[in-house]
């Protein structure tokens, strides 16, 4: 009875707090949702949003590592993310003759997206996190946009000779029994849908788990030292390029993991899907959730994605308003007053329970 | 005086040229264990700019830094601190968005030896090592007056504390020399009191050697055992602190023709 009554203290003690809630609002929230989805209560246009919403946030939790905890401006989350659905769409297309199993093929297409991502994470940021400046947001905008007409212009089939490449249309020369995975600008098509919401609620768990278990480390403390204060963090010894390094890649492979899962929830997906627009959403998320602030990246990430569905009876006036509240909130979150306000709310709401306690031990 | 031992540091003909200027010029010193070296002179004379090329934060254009009998002109900023030297700064440079006791846990970052794996799986490893960092911390802090305010945000800690607590992230670093620049720039006459007891109580009790540079001569003249003078880039005089004062090039430094 004691020891559990100090378990539940610890979980919700200074340290751990945050990291509580977070992982309280992806339990309670995917239990809320199985629930209305089990009782019928959840028309078929939210049922559509679940996947999608996961891949966001998983991909938002990892770019708040590196834009809100190492203070590094990413501008090509979405072109990780199609690293990430391209290559999970091939692997699961490779892999299906072998194995039925859709949860297998699927968790290895995320265990492939997260790796290459975090190789082509690597290979830019090798040297670009060298030089001080914004340098990683040019080279990354310029990434995305590569990656994307990059994958806009390949062919890729798999046959009993393994994967084919080609630059020139239709020129993949397929054995017998082989099958086109990528066509180009028509993207995947015929693409088996094995993305699950259970799958994109576990894959946040351990988003969550690493990045938080990360930021609360001796690599956590030497990367928040780089944003604070480079010349110091190399004095006390912190190599600070390799610190960036390690935030900025993990940030890569769970975009990339997040478009394994997003690219296997279509049937068909054109590599258009990921441009500038949403790496700037998932920027978005992240900034308006607050940097370095998970629990806020997953809060601004639901309701940013709920909210112009919910508008949808608004007809055309639905994206103003969405964009008029996106712009009230950014004023709000960057005005002093109403941040003390906010604080002072925030304190007299978690903090009420521990005087009361005092009091009653006395 | 330790003359027969070998320096902890040794600096030969040391100069620096910044385009055309030339900062720091022929600056020879040597640092032996556990003295504490005063560097002073007027402002801009080139004292900040020698921590800076001790510390690889410059890279200098002529002569040599020997360090612990090693040369090391091909050592960066981080390579410096590995190899003992931890430094502060003129102007504060803290970790100021975090709390106290993490800046100085930052410190022991090359002292801790579990990995990625260990920490994100939280393995014996990392607690232990935590475990440990924590004591090791708080122990520091004590010894800085700070350790009740361990929790703090560091950016919110009044002036002296914050000088106090840069040592102390410099000391985390476990150094065999330690370079204090300006440490009681914006103390009162107390806490300058209370830093010179601290200063010799962190030289006896990790044996280091301190290299430090000041403008309050009651600081300098008060625990240091040798001075050397800098003006203009160039050495003026070097000695006890009695001949420091006794020296006419000095006075003459300092108080202008
Ligand atoms: N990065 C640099 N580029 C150009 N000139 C520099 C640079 N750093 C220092 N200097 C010049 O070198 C000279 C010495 O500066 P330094 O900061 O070392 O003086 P100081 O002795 O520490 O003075 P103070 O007592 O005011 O701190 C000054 O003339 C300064 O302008
Ligand atoms: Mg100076």
């Amino acid at each position: 009875m004691k020891t559990e009554n100090n378990f539940f203290k610890k979980l919700f003690a200074k340290n751990y707090r945050s990291r509580t809630i977070s992982f309280l609002i992806i339990i309670v929230g995917y239990i809320v949702v199985e629930a209305l989805m089990m009782s019928g209560n959840l028309s078929s246009m939210f049922q559509s949003l679940l996947v999608p919403v996961t891949c966001y946030i998983v991909a938002a939790i990892g770019l708040n590592l590196n834009v809100g905890v190492s203070g590094e401006l990413n501008l090509g989350q979405a072109g990780f993310m199609c690293i990430g659905a391209f290559s999970g769409v091939c692997v699961s297309g490779a892999l299906a003759p072998f194995i039925s199993n859709g949860i297998v093929r699927l968790l290895m297409a995320i265990v492939v997206g997260a790796v290459l991502a975090a190789l082509f994470g690597m290979i830019i940021g090798i040297p670009v996190l060298k030089l001080q400046g914004d340098y990683l947001a040019i080279v990354t905008l310029a990434f995305g946009e590569i990656v994307k007409s990059l994958i806009n212009n390949m062919y890729i089939g798999f046959d009993s000779e393994g994967f084919q490449f080609s630059f020139v249309d239709n020129n993949l020369h397929l054995g017998p029994g082989g099958k086109a995975l990528i066509n180009g600008p028509m993207g995947a098509t015929g693409t088996e849908r094995i993305s699950t919401f259970t799958i994109g609620v576990l894959l946040i768990l351990a988003a969550l788990f690493i990045v938080y278990n990360l930021m609360y480390s001796r690599s956590g403390r030497a990367i928040m030292a780089c944003r604070d204060n480079r010349i110091a963090a190399e004095s006390v010894g912190i190599h600070v390029a390799n610190t960036k390094m390690l935030a900025f890649v993990v940030s890569a492979s769970l975009a990339g993991a997040a478009g394994a899962l997003y690219g296997l929830n279509y049937s068909t997906l054109v590599p258009s899907k990921f441009g500038f627009n949403l790496s700037i959403l998932i920027l978005v998320y992240v900034v308006l959730g607050g940097l370095g602030n998970m629990t806020g990246t997953i809060i601004s990430t639901i309701v940013l994605v709920l909210l112009p569905e919910l508008l949808r009876g608004l007809a055309d006036y639905r994206m103003i308003i969405y964009a008029v509240i996106l712009i009230i909130t950014m004023i709000l979150t960057n005005n002093e007053k109403f941040r003390g306000w906010m604080a002072k709310l925030k304190d007299s709401l978690s903090f009420k329970k521990q005087p009361k306690e005092v009091e009653a031990h006395e | 005086m330790s003359e027969n031992k070998t320096p902890v540091l040794e600096v030969i003909d040391l100069g620096i040229d910044f385009g055309g200027l030339t900062a720091v010029n022929d600056f020879n010193m040597k640092v032996f264990n556990e003295e504490i070296v005063g560097l002073i002179g007027p402002n801009g004379a080139g004292k900040t700019t020698v921590f800076n090329m001790l510390t690889k934060v410059y890279q200098p254009t002529r002569g040599s830094i020997k360090f612990l009998g090693q040369d090391t002109s091909k050592m960066t900023v981080v390579d410096m601190n590995k190899a003992g030297i931890a430094r502060t700064f003129q102007n504060i440079r803290l970790f100021s968005n975090l709390s106290v006791i993490d800046n100085v846990k930052i410190g022991m970052h090359n002292s801790i030896s579990y990995n990625n794996v260990d920490a994100i799986f939280r393995l014996k490893k990392f607690h232990d090592e935590e475990n440990r960092i924590q004591n090791e911390a708080m122990e520091l802090l004590k010894i800085f007056e700070l350790d009740d305010k361990a929790e703090i945000i560091a950016g919110n800690l009044p002036y002296g504390a914050q000088r106090r607590l840069e040592i102390a992230r410099a000391m985390a670093t476990n150094p065999k020399l330690l370079l204090l620049d300006e440490p009681a720039a914006g103390m009162n006459p107390q806490e300058t009191q209370e830093l010179m007891t601290m200063i010799r109580f962190v030289r006896d009790h990790f044996k280091i050697a301190v290299l430090l540079i000041e403008h309050d001569m009651k600081l300098v003249m008060g625990i240091c055992e040798r001075i050397t003078v800098l003006n203009y880039g160039m050495m003026l005089a070097e000695g006890t602190p009695e001949e420091i004062q006794a020296n006419p090039h000095v006075i003459k430094a300092y108080l202008g023709e």
